[in-house]
């Protein structure tokens, strides 16, 4: 009764990943309500300037995003660490890319959709036209995979190294730049009538890249967090 | 067959052990003992694969295991120092999903079936972190009777266990062996085992 098929091995770390964070919903919500919370203080603190906040909402919205999954990045390892599920993880036959693959597709379900699917209600705060709104999810779309992949690698790197909280953040903010420069360019392209067609290319073209590196490098990081 | 040929362990700047040979037969156990702090945690943690040795060859069925993770891993069962449960989840969900892992799908009347010989009738459908040390302890190995494997790899099994259950897992181990199961443990209890178990010294 061998079922090793690396995509059943996908779907079932995924469904646990899914099913623990039903059980623990708080640590779910919280980085949901981080966006919700830092999108709404921008026009508080810039004042409520129509054409300003036209302006810059693309840019609020996707570093909201940026922080929020920093937030979540803890969430993917340190948990299973302290309590030796990882280390199982590890001695699973499967490779444990495969494995990683499964537990960064369940971060995205839990972080990158909701903010995605969040997103629209919050940008029209900004006053954003309709049709800038609907390249702003598909952006988001693409986008916050590269941002759950890319944080895989910092979280399997900072994993069980003191004050690893905000050393993540450090090294993951960064890498986030091209994503976040693409990201909010296509809504300003779209908006000036260029069309956001390249941004969301490159932006695809990155997610492409992070979803073959991500789980090598990040298997590389954990077999070295687990050495002692 | 396991053999370990001039493995090293070193943590940080302290040698653990040297040169260290031994080999498992078919329906053999081995009882690593040692000191707090004398590297058996170390040692099991190489021969599962967790900690790559500083030196050293092991063989599994007479290759190097080098060459044939994938293989030796499914017929490898690992118990670790920590329990490995997730705390939100029940017993059967844990042990079904470290199941699924090994490649193997048992249904959740097996996995009841089974955490009934261990004598956790009824806490089926508790969430692990309403269990005690030593029920958390029984969960883990259950897996014993779940994954069929040929070698056991088990780190202070009889942690929080109390009398019946150290009986029980010296009886599973007895089984095993005579079926020529292998069993590699530590522990600083005594396990009552019918079968002769070598014992390797580790700081001395």
């Amino acid at each position: 009764m061998s079922t090793l098929s690396s995509r059943h091995l996908i779907y079932v770390v995924m469904q646990r990943d899914l099913k623990l964070a039903l059980r623990r919903k708080s640590d779910t919500i919280t980085p949901l309500f981080f966006f919700v919370i830092v999108i709404s203080l921008i026009p508080l603190g810039v004042g409520a300037e129509h054409e300003t906040l036209k302006h810059i909402a693309p840019g609020i919205v996707w570093v909201a995003a940026l922080l929020a999954n920093v937030l979540s990045l803890n969430r993917l390892f340190e948990q299973d660490h302290a309590d030796g599920t990882l280390e199982q993880l590890i001695f699973s036959p499967a490779p444990l890319s495969m494995l990683i693959v499964g537990k960064v597709a369940a971060h995205w379900l839990l972080t990158g959709l909701p903010l995605t699917l969040l997103s629209p209600v919050f940008a029209l705060q900004f006053d954003l036209p309709a049709s800038s709104l609907l390249t702003l999810m598909v952006s988001l779309v693409i986008g916050t995979p590269v941002l759950s992949l890319i944080g895989a690698i910092a979280a399997g790197l900072t994993l069980g190294v003191r004050g690893g909280g905000v050393l993540v953040a450090v090294i993951v903010l960064p890498l986030y730049v091209p994503v976040l420069i693409f990201g909010a360019g296509s809504v300003d392209a779209a908006a000036a009538g260029i069309g956001a067609s390249s941004h969301l290319s490159l932006l695809a073209a990155l997610f492409l890249l992070a979803s073959f590196f991500s789980p090598l490098a990040t298997t590389a990081a954990l077999r070295v967090a687990l050495e002692y | 067959m396991l053999e370990i040929f001039n493995l090293v362990g070193v943590r940080g700047e302290r040698r653990l052990f040297d040169s260290l040979d031994f080999q498992i037969m078919p329906g053999c156990c081995l009882s690593v003992e040692g000191e707090n702090g004398s590297g058996k945690t170390t040692l099991l943690r190489m021969l599962a694969g967790i900690t790559k040795p500083a030196a050293g060859t092991i063989h599994w069925k007479g290759h190097p295991l080098d060459q044939q993770w994938c293989e030796y891993r499914r017929d490898v069962l690992y118990c670790g120092h920590a329990v490995g449960l997730k705390d939100d989840l029940d017993a059967t969900e844990n042990l079904q999903i470290m199941a699924a892992l090994a490649g193997v799908s048992i249904t959740r009347s097996r996995v009841c079936e089974a955490l009934h010989k261990v004598g956790l009738a009824g806490r089926e459908s508790l969430p692990v972190h309403a269990l005690s040390q030593g029920q958390k302890r029984r969960v883990s190995l259950t897996r014993l009777l779940l994954q069929p494997s040929a070698l056991w790899i088990l780190d202070e099994p009889l942690t929080a266990l109390d009398r019946v259950a150290v009986e029980w897992l010296g009886n599973v181990i007895d089984q095993h062996l005579q079926n020529d199961g292998m069993v590699i443990l530590t522990s600083h209890q005594h396990l009552p085992l019918v079968s002769t178990s070598h014992i390797i010294r580790l700081g001395s």
